[in-house]
């Protein structure tokens, strides 16, 4: 069966990949395995702005994704812009491969305020599921307590659920069930076949 | 819904193109990219985009020349020009030049979302006014005038020569013979027909009431009067007014009116600035005007004015040939209204209301139908289905005992006791003659009846 990978571009506290693995663990029915770590790729520095470009970020993980993946999921410290957007918590693919969550944006230190673990780990989870979402084809959700709705400000993200709304697990459940039992049916072939 | 709406990324940097477009197709929309202007141009031939974001530094054709070439294929895309320095300079030329909006990157990320789907709702807004303007069109277009009697058609003909003309219009008729209808056929026939069509009753509203509804007024010109308000003229503006029955206003208004048709100008009601509109008048009226001129209740030159084209809508009794025809067309009509499977009236039935005078003319039809249609149990309306129609009208024939007075005298009589049997109410008095309220007020006044 295919894996969901997570891979920590440059350097990521193993606490909060600890916090990844189990969120993903939780939603997500395929095996998910941990990455060695990527630094981050200095082409994608933009030192104008001080922030990283996003596309280049997404570009490197799928550029380390191994042949078994079915998502990879970048993992960054690093502050993500796109050239018309100031920031971003995170970008993915709809529904592809590749997905990018940054912790920049997420600790309570970006905006001059004490750290706060219990509230970064809430937001990574969200991030985490938002992300990933969208590379199960979930688009922007109007319910604003859905993991899947559109944050434009930390703010929205702590007012979201660490979940989906039913609508869009719903469609979650689709998806990724249809994924691994195809995947089940072609590894029962390939055995088969031995 | 919003998936039907899609979105053209141009940009020279790919890197541009790709994170724009992917954060859009986040929120759901279907999006494309060009990597130049020449291939946004290809794109938009094939696509109908809603919005185009377009960089305007880009080598070859930049982006106002893109935006330029875009409008040529769709003309209805929003262009939003993208720069990554704002001068002030490069904002009033893409503006000028037709661009809806200019954002200078980095933008907030809630701006770009806010911006689309403001974008789009307008979109929404407008193709929903599109639509409803082609209905009402459609509505109010001349085959809807049904008939095959030579002096409505000569009548058709003389509506579709003049749509195209500001002359003002009189429609003469008996109440119910679709006076506003072919009001609405020229004025959606013709020029205007993007414009409004702005319906006023004269015969609903007091003098000041009326006045204020044609002018509008300013501020503390009268109790109650708020703010200014726009009057039904200047809310035509560019289309058509049309004044229903005009046989019913004021000297004063009389006056006011004329004036208008002569300079299209007018002040508002309290107000000291003149107000001038490009409005194309078409009046009805129920009423003999030659004869109100001549008792001297109708001022003989706003008479003049008005009839510059004049349309004498036949009554139904004086076109029977068009009864069939027309019951045939509410059967259908009213059918898919009430959601009632009836095809059809048989032979019998139509006799019947051929052989009716129909006082109340074809809008009586159209209600008698409606009646028939709404009671009936079988797929065809039956003379059963008449029977209160020709019980209505048997009695009359019968067993009047017709005194050897005046017809008029007849006529108030008539009124004075079906009044007395409905005690006094109008409404129902009116449904009882067969005649639109206005008429039944109109002929109290003429036949001085005190109720």
């Amino acid at each position: 069966m295919k894996t969901l990978y997570v891979l920590p571009v440059g350097k990521v506290p193993a606490q909060v990949l600890e916090w990844v693995d189990s969120i993903v663990a939780e939603w997500f029915p395929m095996p998910a395995r941990r990455l060695t770590a990527v630094p981050l790729p200095e082409a994608a520095y933009d030192a104008k702005r001080g922030q990283y470009q996003s596309a280049e970020i997404m570009r490197e993980v799928a550029n380390h994704a191994p042949p078994d993946a079915c998502r990879v999921l970048g993992v960054t410290e690093a502050d993500l812009a796109i050239p018309t957007l100031t920031f971003l918590f995170g970008q993915a693919q709809l529904d592809g491969t590749v997905a990018v969550v940054s912790l920049a944006r997420l600790r309570q230190e970006f905006y001059g305020l004490p750290a706060d673990e219990t509230l970064l780990r809430e937001r990574v989870d969200k991030e985490v599921l938002h992300e990933l979402g969208h590379t199960f084809g979930l688009t922007h959700c109007h319910d604003p307590k859905c993991a899947m709705s559109l944050s434009t400000h930390v703010g929205f993200v702590d007012g979201k659920d660490e979940s989906y709304c039913m609508n869009c697990g719903i469609r979650l459940a689709r998806k990724a069930s249809a994924l691994t039992e195809k995947a089940h049916e072609e590894g029962m072939a390939d055995s088969g076949g031995r | 819904m919003k998936k039907v709406w899609p979105i053209l990324v141009v940009d020279d940097e790919e890197v541009m193109c790709e994170s724009m477009a992917a954060w859009l197709r986040e929120d759901g929309y279907r999006v494309d990219t060009a990597s130049s202007g020449v291939k946004s141009v290809e794109l938009a031939k094939a696509t109908d985009y809603a919005i185009c974001f377009v960089d305007l530094k880009m080598p070859g054709m930049d982006g106002i020349e893109t935006m330029m070439e875009i409008h040529k294929v769709r003309a209805e895309a929003s262009i939003i020009i993208i720069t990554a320095y704002a001068t002030v300079d490069t904002a009033i030329q893409a503006m000028k030049e037709g661009a809806q909006e200019y954002i200078v990157k980095p933008c907030h990320p809630q701006e770009i979302s806010m911006l689309v789907s403001r974008i789009l709702k307008l979109k929404k807004l407008q193709s929903e006014n599109v639509i409803l303007r082609k209905k009402i069109s459609r509505k109010y277009h001349y085959r809807d005038v049904i008939t095959k009697n030579p002096r409505m058609e000569e009548i058709l003909t003389l509506a579709k020569e003049i749509a195209s003309h500001r002359s003002t219009v009189l429609i003469r008729g008996e109440s119910g013979t679709g006076k506003e209808l072919v009001a609405r056929a020229i004025h959606y026939s013709g020029d205007r027909a993007e414009k409004p069509f702005v319906t006023v009753s004269c015969a609903a509203l007091t003098e000041t009431l009326l006045e204020s509804e044609l002018f509008g007024h300013e501020k503390g010109s009268f109790t109650g009067a708020a703010g200014q308000t726009k009057g039904k003229f200047e809310l035509a503006d560019g289309g058509t007014i049309f004044l229903d029955e005009i046989g019913d206003i004021s000297p004063k208004l009389q006056a006011d009116l004329l004036r208008v048709l002569q300079e299209r100008r007018f002040y508002r009601v309290g107000g000291t600035e003149e107000v001038s509109v490009d409005v194309r008048v078409i009046a009805a009226t129920n009423k003999n005007l030659p004869e109100e001129v001549q008792q001297g209740r109708f001022r003989d030159d706003l008479y003049y004015r008005l009839n510059v084209i004049e349309i004498n809508l036949p009554a139904l009794r004086e076109r029977r040939e068009d009864i069939p025809l027309l019951a045939e067309h509410f059967v259908e009509k009213i059918a898919s209204e009430l959601g009632k499977d009836i095809s059809g009236i048989s032979a019998d039935a139509l006799k019947v209301l051929i052989g009716y005078d129909w006082p109340g003319n074809v809008r009586e039809l159209e209600n008698v139908i409606e009646r028939a249609m709404v009671t009936s149990h079988s797929d065809t309306l039956e003379v059963d289905d008449f029977t209160w129609l020709t019980q209505r009208t048997a009695p009359q024939q019968q067993n009047w005992d017709v005194p050897d007075v005046p017809l008029g005298e007849l006529e108030r009589r008539a009124i004075i006791a079906v009044l007395e049997r409905k005690k006094g109410n109008v409404k129902e008095a009116a449904a009882s003659l067969g005649i639109d309220r206005s008429t039944l007020y109109d002929k109290l006044k003429r036949y001085e009846i005190v109720h």
